[in-house]
């Protein structure tokens, strides 16, 4: 198979496994590009991306524009803080003008979760969902998938457990669905109070207690506690949660084998795991994001593909 | 095997090496000089060439490479059926250096206008030359020639050169097909 099942990318539920082995495939010769003297390829050149940000993002905007840029694609960046957003304008209607400057791609952020599918039904243009709210967030979970591949070679039978503010989390819903379509066994752990109700029916093991998690893991994905999402307090202190959540070297060397640490970020250092911790060769924080560039090239690319050019 | 055959495995070998030493008269030692395969189908023909070269020829170091030219193809959002991507696996530089691409077969050019693109992510080549087992005469879309050929072949549109390999295909042999049969 040459080419996604799919037209955009909203959420990881939607690609079947041999979509996210030829997203993989394909970032294998994008990892290539990246580390070449000259890291550019001419290939979408003739098309147009918008990153529409209506959030706060860093690291997955930055690494969105850098994988349009190795791409040779045009871009244009859009955040929410400074635009007629804040003037009251809607969502199709910011998103139409935008594309009436004949965009081919848009890659969004929404605090909403569902403005992605939302926007495919409503515009002609191929949307990436980079974060819907508590929703999904596809292209991490790929990265976190690929960069798991990268460590143990395969993810079929490979035991990894999502710690930390599961509720709040879009990355661990899109990495739950992505693991499983790998054939990974996935557990997900944190305070009884950040566990969301129905998350047994995923398919996944729960489990409050950090050390028999990571006892029984493989790979440990620490999430960040989501403070912005949080309108209640979920648990008693900070303080608290890292003694209950938090993973520092001392753990680490006490479990009966050695395990992958990998995190999202950005990272509260000293909350979910401690400097030490994040900058130990356990860790493969480092990895996740020069993977990140890497996959977001590969799914920008096999997208853009599906678009064929009118003649 | 389908459709006729244009070379015979004998006459294939013949041709190898026949082409091993048009290369080394112009590139002596190949020192300054290195190989590039273009994928997906000139990699078997440049690990052939480079097997004859070090084992009959006497060649020592040679250098070796395969490009894969997907990013850098011209039909991007223009094929029904998108192509996928092949390892490129060139662990020096170029720069300052002879290239020879070796392919195949030399059909439209289009596919060394890419390669003539991708090789410049890994530095500024002294100059570049191109070494294809077939030459499809009179189909080209570019004005590019190659400046090794192991045979010239006229073909119609319709028709298709297939190069297939002992190891990969089971027989060292050359034939014309209709597209349909293939």
């Amino acid at each position: 198979m040459s080419e996604l099942s799919v037209d955009h990318l909203l959420g990881i539920k939607d690609l079947t496994q041999e979509d996210i082995e030829l997203i993989f495939t394909t970032a294998d010769q994008f990892k290539d590009v990246i580390n070449r003297p000259i890291k550019k390829v001419p290939s979408l050149r003739d098309i147009t991306i918008a990153n529409l940000f209506f959030e706060n993002s860093t690291r997955t905007r930055l690494s969105f524009e850098l994988a349009e840029k190795r791409l040779s694609a045009d871009v244009i960046n859009f955040s929410a803080s400074s635009s007629s957003v804040s003037k009251g304008e809607t969502l199709i209607d910011t998103v139409n003008n935008i594309l009436s400057m004949k965009v081919d791609l848009v890659v969004m952020r929404h605090p909403n979760p569902g403005a992605g599918v939302f926007l495919s039904k409503n515009v002609d243009s191929t949307i990436v969902n980079a974060g819907d709210g508590a929703h999904e967030h596809p292209t991490q979970a790929l990265l976190d998938a690929y960069s798991i591949r990268e460590r143990h070679a395969d993810l079929v039978g490979k035991n990894v457990v999502i710690v930390g503010d599961i509720l709040h989390s879009r990355v661990a819903l899109s990495n739950i669905f992505c693991l499983q379509k790998l054939g990974a066994n996935v557990m997900v752990c944190g305070p009884s109070t950040l566990m969301p109700k129905h998350i047994h029916s995923l398919g996944v093991q729960v489990e409050y207690n950090l050390r028999n998690a990571l006892e029984w893991c493989d790979v440990a994905n620490m999430l960040r506690v989501q403070n912005e999402r949080q309108d209640i307090n979920y648990f008693p202190s900070v303080r608290e949660y890292t003694m209950q959540y938090g993973v520092d070297m001392d753990l680490l060397k006490s479990l009966s084998k050695e395990i992958t640490i990998m995190h999202p970020g950005p990272i509260n250092r000293g909350v979910e795991i401690t400097s030490e911790v994040a900058d130990s060769d356990q860790a493969i924080i480092l990895n996740q994001v020069e993977n990140g560039v890497a996959i977001r090239m590969a799914v920008l690319y096999l997208l853009a593909s599906k678009r064929k050019l009118s003649t | 095997m389908a459709g006729k055959v244009l070379i015979d495995a004998q006459h294939l070998q013949v041709m190898l090496n026949r082409l091993c030493c048009q290369l080394i008269e112009n590139h002596n030692d190949f020192k300054e000089t290195v190989l590039i395969g273009l994928q997906p189908r000139g990699v078997e023909v440049a690990k052939r060439l480079v097997e004859l070269l070090e084992n009959n020829f006497g060649c020592k170091d040679l250098k070796l490479g395969f490009l894969d030219i997907t990013f850098f193809r011209d039909d991007f959002r223009r094929r029904d059926e998108p192509l996928q991507a092949n390892q490129t696996h060139i662990n020096f530089l170029v720069e300052g250096k002879k290239v020879v691409f070796i392919d195949d077969v030399l059909y439209t050019g289009r596919s060394v206008r890419a390669a003539l693109d991708a090789i410049h992510s890994f530095g500024r080549p002294k100059n570049i030359e191109l070494m294809v087992l077939i030459d499809r005469r009179f189909s080209r879309d570019l004005p590019i020639q190659p400046n090794y050929t192991g045979a010239q072949v006229d073909a119609i549109e319709s028709e298709r050169v297939v190069v297939e390999w002992q190891e990969t295909e089971g027989e060292n042999i050359i034939t014309l097909t209709n597209d349909a049969e293939v």
